[in-house]
C-alpha cells in the first residue's frame, strides 16, 4: 500500500506527496501529459526532441544540470508514445533547488537557437545509434506502420525519419511548449524524506505563479477494428531470419488489458513459459522468442517476436506459434499455471515499489490515468481473472484478422 | 507575490561535503562449513535477495568459455529435475534465479518475496550439488549462443568492447579474451562437469543476503548450504601478466555502410588498493564520469557529435583500465577523438577551478548518499569491498578523499595518467 497526499494549485497543477522517512533522499517527478501520440504526422519525434531541449536552459536559469549537481542531485527524463516524464533525486534538505529548477522550466524555456541546433544533432545520433546502425533496428518502425492505419502509435517516439527532427524550428518549439507544458497539463509528485505541509508551501511559492494555460484536450483518431490480416516481408542485411506478429489489445484501464498481460506471461514470461519451452527448447525452431506488450495507454499491441534457428522455414515456425495460440484459445489454463503468473505479477509489483524514484513515477502515471489510488488496486485486478477469462480473451485477441505479421528475412 | 520571488538565484543548499555519511553495518556470520555470510536486513518491501558468489570465474578455466557455460547451464538440469522443472519451480513462486559469470567470480542470485524462501532454498542447493549439464541442453545452448554472437558481431560497439580489452590486457588474459564460434564448437560436456565439481560442488563460496530477512534465515542457510563440502580445497593460484598490444592506434571497418563509429580510448590503471585509485575517481568525474563532465559538455552538449560519451575505470579486482567510450557520427569520429585528447591535455596543463571542483565533489557525495539508500544497493557496496579484500574503512577514506583532494593533486594525477600517448585508441565503423 503506497500512501500519498494530493492537492491542486489554483493554476490546475496536481501535486502528490509520498512521505518516506526511511530515506535521506527526495525525488521530484514532473509528468507532462504529452507524448509522441500527440505529434503531427509530418513533425514526428518532436515530443522526444523537446525533452532534450528542456535541459537547454530556462528563462531565468542558463543551465539545468549544474545547480542540481551542486546540490548533490541527479536527474533524467524519458518520453514514450503516451507521456513525457522528468525526475530528479537529491538529498532531501536540498529539495528547494529542484522546485526552483522545475518551476522555472515550466514557466518558460529560454528557447535558445544554439540548444536546438545541438540537440537536433544529438537526437539524430541517438536515432542512428539505436535504430539505423543496429541489425533489426527498424523492426518496430515497420511494425507500427503496418499495425496502425490512423492512430499516431504508427510511429516510434524517436520519430518516423531523421528529416523530421532535422527540420524542427524554434517556432515549433515555442508552440509545442505553450500548448503542452502548462501547469494544467502536468502532475508533480514529490517522494522521500519530506512533509506534505512543507511541500505545499514550496509548490505554491514556486509553481503557484505560473499561468495555468489551456487544458489540452486529446482528440486522437482511434484505430478502427482491424478486419483483415496484414502481412509484410522485408529483406535486410541481417544474419538471421526474424519473425514478429502483433495483435491489437485493450487500452490500459480495460479488463482486457490485465487479461492480455497475464497471457503474455503464460506464453512468454521466463524460461518455463509455453513458447520458450515448446518452440525454443523442444521444437528448436527459434533461438530466442519473446511475448510482450508496451503497457500503452490507448489500445496497444500484444507482440510475439523471435529469431529463427538457421535453416528453419519461417512458415513452419509461424505455424508452430499458431498451434500454441490455438491451445490457449481452446484449453483453459490450469489453476497452477494461472497462480504462477499471478505470483509473478505480485513479485514484479513488490520489486518495482522498492525505490522512491519508481514509486514517484508510478504515482504520476496512475494519476495521469485518472487516479493515483489505482496503483494500490492493481494486484486485485489480476487476482480476479479466471481461466475462462483467458480463453475468452484469447479468442477475441488472437483472431487472424486482428493480426499483423512481419517476416524480416536475411538477404 | 511574483515580485518577491527571485528566480535567478539558487535557493540555499547544504553542501554535500558537510554530510556525515555513514555506511550501515553488515551483519556477518559463518555457516558450519566456514562459508561466510554477509547480511543486510533493511527495506520496507517484503522482498529478499540472496547471492552465492563462487570463485569460479573465467580466471580458473583452462579453455575459453568453460566457466561462462558452466555458470549459464547450472539451471538446466539435475539428476531429479529437468531444466523446465527447475525454471517452473522458481517462476511459480514469482522468483528470479539468475546466474552471472565474471572474471574472478561467478554468481547465482535469487530474488524473491520473503514469504517463499523456504520453498526455494532446497532447490538452489540441489543445483549446487547435483547439476548434470545434459548433452541436449548443451547442444541447444551452443546453437543459440552462436546465433546470438553472429548478430552481435554486426554491432560496432560490441566489436569495439572486445578489441579494446584485447589491446589493453592481451588475449590470453581473462580481462582481454573473448568468444568465437569455434569456442562453442569445441566445448564438451565433460569439461563442464569437471569445472562444476571443482569450482562449485567443492568450490569456495561467499553468501550475500539483503532485504527483509526472515528470522530463521541463518538456520535455513545452514541447513541447506552449511553441510556442503565447500571451502575445503585450496583455490588454485593462477597469475596472468598483462600483454598489452604494441600498436596503439587501430581502425576497423566492420560495416562499410555504418553511419556511426564506436570509439574506445583506454590505458592500463592500477587496482583499488593503489593510493591513486580513489582520488583518480574525482578526476575521472571531471573528465567524463557524469552528465556535467567536460567530455559530455564539450562533445555532446556543445558539438552534438554523439548521444553520449563517458569515461570510467573498469571495475576489476586486479589491475584494470581507464576507458573513454562513445558512439559518434561517422564523419565526426576523428574530431571526437581529437577533442578527447584536448580535454586530457587541459587537465594536465591547467588547474580545475574551485567552482567546478566543488560541484563535482557535491555531485559525487550526493550520489554516494543516494547509493546508500535501500538494502540491495547497500549489500552491493559491501560485496564490492569483500570481494576486493577491502573493508568499511575504504568507504570512509573514499568520502574523506572526495572532501579533501585539491586541484593541485588532481593536476598531478592528470600529468601521471592522462598523457594521450599512453592511450590505446580504437574506432570501429
Amino acid at each position: 500500500m503506497i500512501e500519498y497526499n494530493r492537492f491542486t494549485l489554483d493554476n490546475g497543477l496536481t501535486v502528490l506527496v509520498h512521505e518516506d522517512t526511511a530515506t535521506p533522499m527526495a525525488v521530484v517527478n514532473v509528468l507532462y501529459d504529452v507524448g509522441a501520440r500527440d505529434e503531427h504526422p509530418n513533425k514526428t519525434g518532436f515530443a522526444h526532441l523537446f525533452e532534450h531541449l528542456m535541459f537547454g536552459g530556462s528563462i531565468h536559469i542558463a543551465d539545468y544540470d549544474e545547480p542540481l549537481q551542486r546540490a548533490g542531485g541527479d536527474n533524467n527524463a524519458y518520453t514514450t508514445n503516451d507521456l513525457t516524464n522528468y525526475y530528479c533525486q537529491l538529498p532531501a534538505e536540498n529539495i528547494e533547488t529542484a522546485f526552483w529548477l522545475e518551476s522555472d522550466r515550466m514557466l518558460s524555456l529560454a528557447f535558445s537557437e544554439k540548444s536546438l541546433s545541438v540537440q537536433r544533432k544529438v537526437v539524430c545520433e541517438e536515432f542512428k545509434e539505436h535504430y539505423i546502425n543496429k541489425p533489426y533496428g527498424d523492426v518496430w518502425k515497420q511494425m507500427r506502420a503496418l499495425a496502425y492505419t490512423v492512430h499516431p502509435y504508427q510511429w516510434m517516439t524517436i520519430g518516423k525519419e531523421l528529416s523530421h527532427v532535422e527540420n524542427a524550428h524554434i517556432e515549433d518549439v515555442k508552440h509545442f511548449f505553450f500548448k503542452h507544458y502548462r501547469p494544467v497539463n502536468a502532475i508533480l509528485v514529490v517522494a522521500g524524506n519530506v512533509k506534505t505541509e512543507a511541500i505545499k508551501k514550496l509548490a505554491e511559492k514556486w509553481f503557484g505563479p505560473i499561468e495555468m494555460g489551456d487544458k489540452y484536450i486529446r482528440c486522437l483518431p482511434q484505430e478502427p477494428v482491424q478486419d483483415q490480416a496484414r502481412r509484410l516481408t522485408v529483406e535486410a542485411e541481417v544474419p538471421l531470419d526474424a519473425f514478429a506478429k502483433t495483435w491489437h489489445m485493450d487500452a490500459r484501464l480495460n479488463k482486457g488489458y490485465y487479461t492480455a498481460d497475464l497471457i503474455t506471461e503464460i506464453l512468454g514470461g521466463g524460461a518455463s513459459s509455453r513458447l520458450y519451452q515448446s518452440l525454443v527448447k523442444e521444437q528448436k525452431l527459434f533461438s530466442n522468442l519473446d511475448c510482450y506488450h508496451f503497457g500503452s495507454l490507448d489500445a496497444g499491441l500484444l507482440t510475439i517476436e523471435g529469431k529463427l534457428v538457421k535453416g528453419v522455414d519461417i512458415n513452419k515456425a509461424e505455424q508452430a506459434i499458431t498451434e500454441q495460440i490455438q491451445q490457449i484459445q481452446e484449453q483453459p489454463v490450469s489453476i497452477v499455471e494461472l497462480t504462477k503468473v499471478k505470483n509473478k505479477t505480485e513479485s514484479v509489483i513488490a520489486f518495482e515499489d522498492m525505490s522512491i524514484m519508481s514509486r514517484a513515477s508510478s504515482l504520476a502515471m496512475y494519476e495521469l490515468m485518472g487516479d493515483a489510488s489505482l496503483m494500490n488496486t492493481e494486484l486485485e485486478k489480476y487476482q480476479e481473472i479466471n481461466p475462462q477469462d483467458i480463453v475468452d480473451y484469447s479468442k477475441q485477441l488472437f483472431r487472424e484478422s486482428n493480426s499483423n505479421t512481419l517476416h524480416y528475412l536475411a538477404k | 507575490m511574483i515580485n518577491m520571488l527571485n528566480r535567478t538565484i539558487q535557493p540555499p543548499i547544504t553542501d554535500a561535503v558537510s554530510f556525515d555519511l555513514k555506511l550501515r553495518k553488515c551483519e556477518q556470520y559463518q555457516l558450519d562449513n566456514q562459508v561466510p555470510v554477509y547480511s543486510m536486513n533493511a527495506g520496507t518491501q517484503d522482498v529478499l535477495m540472496i547471492e552465492w558468489v563462487f570463485k569460479a570465474g573465467n580466471w580458473f578455466e583452462q579453455k575459453n568459455i568453460v566457466a561462462g557455460t558452466t555458470n549459464f547451464l547450472l539451471k538446466n538440469g539435475t539428476t531429479k529435475k529437468t531444466a523446465f522443472q527447475l525454471n517452473d519451480h522458481f517462476e511459480f513462486y514469482g522468483a528470479y534465479l539468475n546466474r552471472t559469470c565474471y572474471n574472478e567470480t561467478a554468481s547465482i542470485t535469487l530474488h524473491c518475496l520473503s514469504k517463499h524462501i523456504n520453498e526455494l532454498l532446497p532447490v538452489v542447493a540441489e543445483i549446487m550439488v547435483d547439476s548434470i549439464f545434459p548433452e541436449e541442453e548443451l547442444v541447444t545452448y551452443k546453437q543459440n549462443q552462436k546465433q546470438k554472437l553472429e548478430v552481435s558481431l554486426k554491432k560496432c560497439d560490441f566489436i569495439a568492447n572486445r578489441l579494446i580489452d584485447e589491446y589493453v590486457y592481451g588475449f590470453h588474459h581473462p580481462y582481454g579474451k573473448y568468444t568465437s564460434t569455434l569456442d562453442y564448437d569445441q566445448l564438451n560436456r565433460e569439461e563442464l562437469i569437471t569445472f562444476f565439481n571443482r569450482f562449485y560442488a567443492e568450490g569456495h563460496c561467499t553468501i550475500f543476503t539483503a532485504g527483509k530477512i526472515p528470522a530463521d534465515l541463518q538456520n535455513q542457510l545452514n541447513k541447506y548450504f552449511g553441510i556442503l563440502p565447500l571451502q575445503q580445497r585450496a583455490i588454485p593460484h593462477i597469475q596472468y601478466n598483462l600483454q598489452s598490444a604494441e600498436e596503439k592506434k587501430h581502425q576497423i571497418i566492420n560495416d562499410a555502410n555504418g553511419v556511426q563509429g564506436a570509439i574506445r580510448i583506454a590505458r592500463t590503471f592500477p587496482n583499488k588498493h593503489h593510493p591513486d585509485y580513489q582520488k583518480t575517481q574525482i578526476l575521472n568525474n571531471v573528465l567524463g564520469g557524469f552528465f556535467g563532465s567536460r567530455l559530455m559538455s564539450n562533445i555532446r552538449e556543445d558539438k552534438g557529435y554523439t548521444y553520449g560519451i563517458h569515461s570510467y575505470i573498469q571495475n576489476h579486482i586486479g589491475d584494470t583500465a581507464w576507458m573513454i567510450s562513445t558512439e559518434a557520427g561517422r564523419d565526426v569520429c576523428e574530431a571526437t577523438i581529437s577533442e578527447v585528447y584536448k580535454e586530457m591535455e587541459i587537465l594536465q596543463n591547467e588547474l580545475i577551478d574551485e567552482d567546478e571542483l566543488s560541484l563535482v565533489k557535491n555531485y559525487m557525495l550526493g550520489s554516494v548518499l543516494g547509493d546508500l539508500d535501500g538494502p540491495f544497493q547497500l549489500i552491493a557496496r559491501w560485496k564490492n569491498y569483500v570481494l576486493n579484500n577491502l573493508d568499511e574503512q575504504y568507504f570512509y577514506n573514499s568520502v574523506q578523499l572526495i572532501k579533501s583532494t585539491g586541484a593541485e593533486e588532481l593536476n598531478e594525477l592528470a600529468k601521471k595518467y592522462l598523457s594521450p600517448s599512453d592511450f590505446y585508441e580504437l574506432t570501429v565503423i
